[in-house]
Formats: C-alpha cells, sequence, structure tokens
C-alpha cells in the first residue's frame, strides 16, 4: 500500500513538473517565471473511540497527527498547487503520506479552462448524498470522524471545462480508475455478505481493482447552464461502480463491475430557501439484465431536497432520496438462498440543522440520515469551536442505529463513535 | 388694537421665517437628493470596483480576531443591481474561499448568494438569509457591505449642521429589523455618509458606524481623469456587546473593466487573477 502511494505520488509530481517544463518560457532562468511559493496548512491530532464493544476492531476508531502542507505558485500562463499530508496513523498502527492534490490549472482561451493532475472533483446537488458525482470519496474517513473535507478523495484526472454563451462542458478524463476509499474491514466492522455476518480486520479481502492504464479508465463528462436563476445539468458517466459492487466468480474477491450513469439535476430559489432536484440512471453494464446475482442491479436514484435559513445564523435542509433496484425479480430469483436481501428500493431521508454561534465562532451542527425503508439511522451531531484565527477544536460522533445487521447503516452499528481533535491552522 | 398689532407682528415672523426657511432650502438639496447620491457614492461609484481588505474584529475583552479578503464589485449598467465577489486570504481555515453575491435592487427579489468550498471542490448554494445576520462574524452585518435599499426606510432631513445633512431614517417593516430607526450623517461636499447611529425603541444608541478615512482614489471614466471620494477606514461599534470591528481598504481600483462571466460558477472554482492578487 506504501509502494502504491508512492506510485502515485512520483506521477504526480513527475507529471506536474513535465507540464511545468513544456509550458515554461525559454527565456531566463526556469524558475524565475515562478511566484513565490505561498505555503500553508495544518497540524491536527485527532483522537476518537467506539462508545461499545466491537468484535472485530480495536477500541480505538481514530487515533491520528497530521501535518497538511500546501504550497502553491503560478506563472503567467498557470497556476500551479501540491497538497499532501504526512499522517501519523495509530490505528494502522503505521505512518502514512496522503498525497491530496498536485495539478496545474491553465486558462489558455476565454473558452478553455484545464486542469491536470491530482486533484478534488465534486459536482451534483446533493448535500452528502451523491448521485452524479460519481468522483471518489473516503467513505472510511467520513465514518470514523475525520474533518469532512477528507470524505472527497483526490482523483488522478484531466478536466477540461468549455463555456460558452449556450451551454458550458466539463470533461475528466481519469486515465486509470479511482475507486472510493471504501469501508473494508481495516478501520471499520461491516456486513459480510459472503459469509452472512458481521466482519472486520479478519476479513480484509483487497478487492480486485481495474487498474490498467487507458484501458481501466473514467470519463465523466458535465454540461450545465443557468436558466432564469436555475442551475440545470446534465450528466454522464462511464466507468466503474465506485465501491465494490459483485463479486468474483474465480477468486470470490470484490470487483468492481462497469458502471455506466446518466442522470439530471436542477437547483434554485424556492419561496425564501433554495430546493434541489437529481435523478440518476445507474446501468450496471456488466449485468444489464439484472440476472447475475455477483453483480449489482441497475439503479434508479432520485433526490429532492430544500434548505432554509430559519432564524439568523441558523440553517436547516431536509432530502428525501431514492435508490430503486430495476431488475428486482431477477434479483430476487438469482439470490442465494439464505442470504439477506435487500429491498427493491431504498428511501433515505436527510435532516442538516447548523446553528452559529458567539461571532459565528462556534458551530452547532447535526446531520441526520435516516432510511424507513431500511429501519436504520445515521447520526453526525458535531461541535467546532474557533478558539482563535488559528486554533480550531471539534468533537463530534458518529452513530449508527439499526434493526438488522446487513441494512446500509445498520452493518456499522458496532462503530458507533466519538471523536475530539485539535488543529493549529497556519 | 395691541391684538391687532400682535397679529401682525406673528404675522410678519412667521412669513419671515418661511422667506428664511426657502432660501435655506435652495442651497439644500431634497431629502431625496441627498439619500440618492450618497447611497450612490458609497455603493456604486465607478462601473466596478476592487479593494483588498483587512477586518479587526475586538470584543470586550480586547481579544482580537482578524479577516482578509479581495473584493470585487460590478455595477448592472441598467439598474441598481450589483453583483459581488469576495475572495478570503486569511485567517487560514477560510483561505480560498469565495463568497459571491448576485444583488437585486427590487425589494421583492431575493439576492443570490454563492459560497465555495475549495477543499471540497464545492459549489454550495446558500438560502438568501436575513441581510441583517453577521458578515464572516464580525459587527458589521450583511447589508454593511452591500447596502440597504433606500425603498426599505422613510427618509427625513432633521437637520443640517456645517458639516453634515442629518438624515433620519425609518423602517417601513419596523418588525424585519433590529432598530426603531437610524441617523445617517452625510458629508455636504462628498456626500459620503460619514457616521450612522442605529436607535432602539426605548431611543437609546446600541450601535454606530463611522468613516474614519476618507482618500479621493483616482480612476479614469470614459477615458477621463477622475477622482472618486472612498472610505479607506471604517469601524462599527457592537455598543451593546461591547465588540467593534475596524475595516481597512486598501489597493482601491475603479473602472478595472471587469468581466460579467467573472460573476459566474467558473471563476468561483477557479478565482480570476484580479481577485487573488
Amino acid at each position: 500500500m506504501g509502494k502504491a502511494i508512492f506510485k502515485k505520488t512520483g506521477i504526480g509530481i513527475i507529471s506536474l513538473l513535465l507540464a511545468a517544463l513544456v509550458f515554461a518560457d525559454e527565456g531566463g532562468s526556469f524558475w524565475d517565471d515562478f511566484s513565490p511559493p505561498q505555503i500553508h496548512g495544518f497540524y491536527e491530532m485527532r483522537g476518537g473511540y467506539r462508545t461499545q464493544n466491537d468484535r472485530y476492531q480495536k477500541d480505538k476508531s481514530v487515533m491520528e497527527t497530521r501535518l497538511q502542507i500546501e504550497a502553491s505558485t503560478f506563472t503567467d500562463w498557470a497556476d500551479f498547487k501540491f497538497k499532501g499530508d504526512l499522517l501519523g496513523d495509530f490505528v494502522l498502527e503505521e505512518g502514512d503520506f496522503d498525497f491530496r492534490e498536485g495539478w496545474v490549472f491553465a486558462r489558455p482561451t476565454e473558452y478553455l479552462d484545464v486542469k491536470i493532475g491530482r486533484q478534488i472533483l465534486t459536482w451534483g446537488t446533493g448535500d452528502l448524498l451523491f448521485i452524479n458525482d460519481l468522483f471518489p470519496k473516503d467513505w472510511q474517513a467520513f465514518f470514523i470522524g475525520r474533518d469532512v473535507d477528507y470524505l472527497k478523495a483526490p482523483s488522478d484526472a484531466a478536466k477540461l471545462s468549455f463555456f460558452t454563451e449556450l451551454i458550458n462542458i466539463d470533461i475528466v478524463y481519469t486515465p486509470q480508475f479511482d475507486p472510493d476509499r471504501y469501508v473494508r474491514g481495516e478501520r471499520l466492522s461491516y456486513w459480510y455478505a459472503p459469509e452472512n455476518r458481521r466482519a472486520g480486520r479478519d476479513r480484509r479481502t483487497p478487492a480486485e481493482r481495474p487498474d490498467d492504464w487507458f484501458r481501466d479508465d473514467e470519463i465523466a463528462v458535465r454540461l450545465y447552464r443557468t436558466i432564469s436563476n436555475y442551475e440545470v445539468a446534465l450528466y454522464g458517466y462511464r466507468g466503474f461502480w465506485k465501491s465494490p459492487a459483485g463479486q468474483s466468480p474465480t477468486t470470490g474477491r470484490p470487483i468492481f463491475p462497469d458502471l455506466n450513469a446518466y442522470g439530471a439535476s436542477v437547483r434554485g430559489p424556492l419561496g425564501s430557501g433554495i430546493a434541489n432536484a437529481e435523478i440518476g440512471y445507474y446501468e450496471s453494464a456488466d449485468d444489464k439484465s439484472g440476472k447475475d446475482p455477483l453483480i449489482n442491479n441497475s439503479e434508479m436514484r432520485y433526490l429532492v431536497g430544500y434548505t432554509q435559513e430559519i432564524v439568523a445564523d441558523l440553517n436547516a435542509g431536509v432530502q428525501y432520496y431514492i435508490e430503486q433496484m430495476l431488475d428486482y425479480s431477477a434479483y430476487k430469483r438469482s439470490h442465494p438462498t439464505g442470504s439477506k436481501r435487500r429491498d427493491r428500493d431504498r428511501h433515505v431521508v436527510t435532516l442538516r440543522l447548523t446553528q452559529l454561534l458567539w461571532n459565528q465562532n462556534l458551530e452547532l451542527s447535526m446531520f441526520t440520515y435516516y432510511s424507513p425503508s431500511d429501519n436504520d439511522a445515521y447520526l453526525r451531531p458535531s461541535i467546532h469551536y474557533k478558539a482563535t484565527d488559528h486554533l480550531a477544536l471539534e468533537t463530534g460522533a458518529n452513530v449508527f442505529v439499526g434493526k438488522s445487521p446487513h441494512t446500509f447503516f445498520g452493518q456499522f452499528e458496532d462503530n458507533t463513535n466519538i471523536y475530539a481533535a485539535v488543529r493549529y491552522s497556519f | 388694537m395691541k391684538r391687532k398689532m400682535a397679529g401682525f407682528f406673528v404675522t410678519s415672523f412667521i412669513f419671515s421665517v418661511i422667506v428664511l426657511a426657502h432660501n435655506v432650502q435652495a442651497q439644500t438639496p431634497s431629502v431625496d437628493e441627498i439619500i440618492t447620491q450618497a447611497n450612490h457614492v458609497a455603493y456604486y461609484q465607478g462601473q466596478d470596483g476592487k479593494s483588498k481588505v483587512k477586518m479587526t474584529i475586538t470584543d470586550r475583552q480586547g481579544r482580537t480576531r482578524n479577516r482578509e479578503f479581495i473584493i470585487l464589485r460590478k455595477n448592472d449598467p441598467d439598474n441598481d443591481d450589483q453583483k459581488y465577489f469576495v475572495y478570503f486570504q486569511a485567517p487560514a481555515d477560510v483561505r480560498r474561499m469565495v463568497f459571491m453575491v448576485h444583488k437585486y435592487a427590487a425589494l421583492d427579489k431575493d439576492d443570490d448568494r454563492w459560497l465555495y468550498l475549495p477543499n471540497l471542490d464545492l459549489v454550495r448554494r446558500i438560502a438568501a438569509g436575513d441581510k441583517r445576520t453577521s458578515f464572516v462574524g464580525s459587527d458589521f452585518l450583511y447589508e454593511d457591505v452591500s447596502g440597504r435599499s433606500l425603498l426599505e426606510d422613510t427618509h427625513e432631513l432633521l437637520r443640517t449642521t456645517e458639516e453634515y445633512y442629518v438624515i433620519k431614517s425609518v423602517p417601513k417593516k419596523p418588525e424585519t429589523v433590529e432598530f426603531t430607526y437610524f441617523l445617517v450623517f452625510i458629508d455636504k461636499t462628498t456626500f459620503m455618509p460619514m457616521k450612522m447611529e442605529y436607535y432602539e425603541k426605548d431611543e437609546s444608541l446600541y450601535r454606530v458606524i463611522e468613516s474614519k478615512k476618507l482618500e479621493m482614489i483616482k480612476a479614469k471614466e470614459d477615458g477621463k481623469e477622475v477622482e472618486y471620494p472612498t472610505v479607506t477606514q471604517s469601524v462599527v461599534k457592537d455598543l451593546k456587546s461591547g465588540s467593534a470591528t475596524e475595516m481597512t481598504f486598501s489597493d482601491i481600483q475603479y473602472n478595472l473593466g471587469l468581466n460579467d462571466t467573472i460573476f459566474t460558477e467558473r471563476y468561483l472554482k477557479r478565482p480570476p487573477r484580479e481577485a487573488m492578487r
């Protein structure tokens, strides 16, 4: 794993330097073209514990120190950025380097933006729910109580953005598939379907990740424009399920089957708040008929949301989200007897409440996912206090409740944890 | 007879007062002219503008917090709508965040607001909230930064001093604001609002904004050299909480020719160089 990270880091840095060399001015010293680099970052200590015993995991849910360094510079023709975290992880008992960003950005014409390298990518309208945003997420970081920024994992990609009067187009090409940092037993216990039970560190089966450069690639497209104050977008994606969505018939290991996705979204003012709606069709391309019991069904996904300021500095947001399996009868027929079966539809309601106090230095926040169909819930209460301009204190919890051990949030019940963090930013 | 004489004196006195008042009025612009001009000078000079802003918030105990940002503004040539682009540089935890506003002059149309969070690459659309809430945790309110529509209040010229026109503004919808009225002290030569005093129900003063420094900033307007009077330091004091915020403006430029597209998602995600340095 360390080696893989080093390799990826190396590739990122080399491509950055190459790009710099290709574009750099011929005359004068190469470095003369660059502005003096700006260095920023933070140092953070974060610790958390499970509030109950988990027979497959340690009591510590998160225990780490992290130094993030961000360096940026620019020339006449481009901007450059590097961002990376040095991490001492006392849960996995290892040191790690998390290369977060390393990119070149250029605006070569009035109609085109280009960003190449390791970057964080986001689009879509959901609040902590994603339909057409098929860029990698770090669910482990999210569930163990790291800063919410870490929910977004970086992509190694080229992003081209075209801007016209009629429509704007984003094209993101990822030459080698970037999966989610999905739950896989090393930090969190989860429902292990092959054995019909919860598992954790005893079942850290590595998934078979498609990793051929330029063959196992991803392409994501967004077309968008604003129509009388409403932001309207169409999306397309060709790649893979971002978290394992099947099992290899030969090795039994989790796999990432092919996925094509098509969708649309709209967002704009409604009453005194902001409303959004999004829809997506997930075509599970390796199992279009839905008959293969080892590969996820195709799905429709729907989302509506509304957010509003209730009183000054108190915001509320609600969302309703549905995942609908499209070949449910085929799924039922082919599903192995004895193993837990999913419902056809998964319904999720979310509620966000955020209150700012003490000159906006104290933030009380509660984000709740509740699924009436799965009978499970995930609560994310947190308190964040900016003690000074540099020092922030945070505490919170990740609470999982469920009736059954195999539902989406219910499977994580024994991972319920509380955490606290101190961060010094510079 | 005595009564008649008294009547005559009273009449002539009233007459002369009216004549005097009329003479004064000839030099004094009307309330509407004063507030319209003051609003223009305070918020609308030039087609567009840019400034670096440093904010220091000092609480009752003397603890300070700082904010630094670059603000770009562009006027709609056809009406009083405006677009604002605010690029944060400090403190570290909000660095590179962008706050964008499309402000609409019409009272029945809410402003559009966006916030860009760079660590998540997330463009969040923010519900048009109460404009009288704190701007970035300071004692300035959103409305102080982007202006309060003149149509929200009824205005009265209370008095004229050597330096100032003193305007009393009373909200038409008192339930939507925390004050009962405010006084604006408008400089007679530049028409710049130099002081604003906010009063509560019991007539007590609880909030004061003062323009501490005024500079003439050179700019080009239609190819000609002009000078715009510009506040380069202003202070707001919350007399109840004991907190104060000072804002200083530097690197002020007018009529840069900012493109409309700057105020779109493209530049939210990657700010223009004008906004970053």
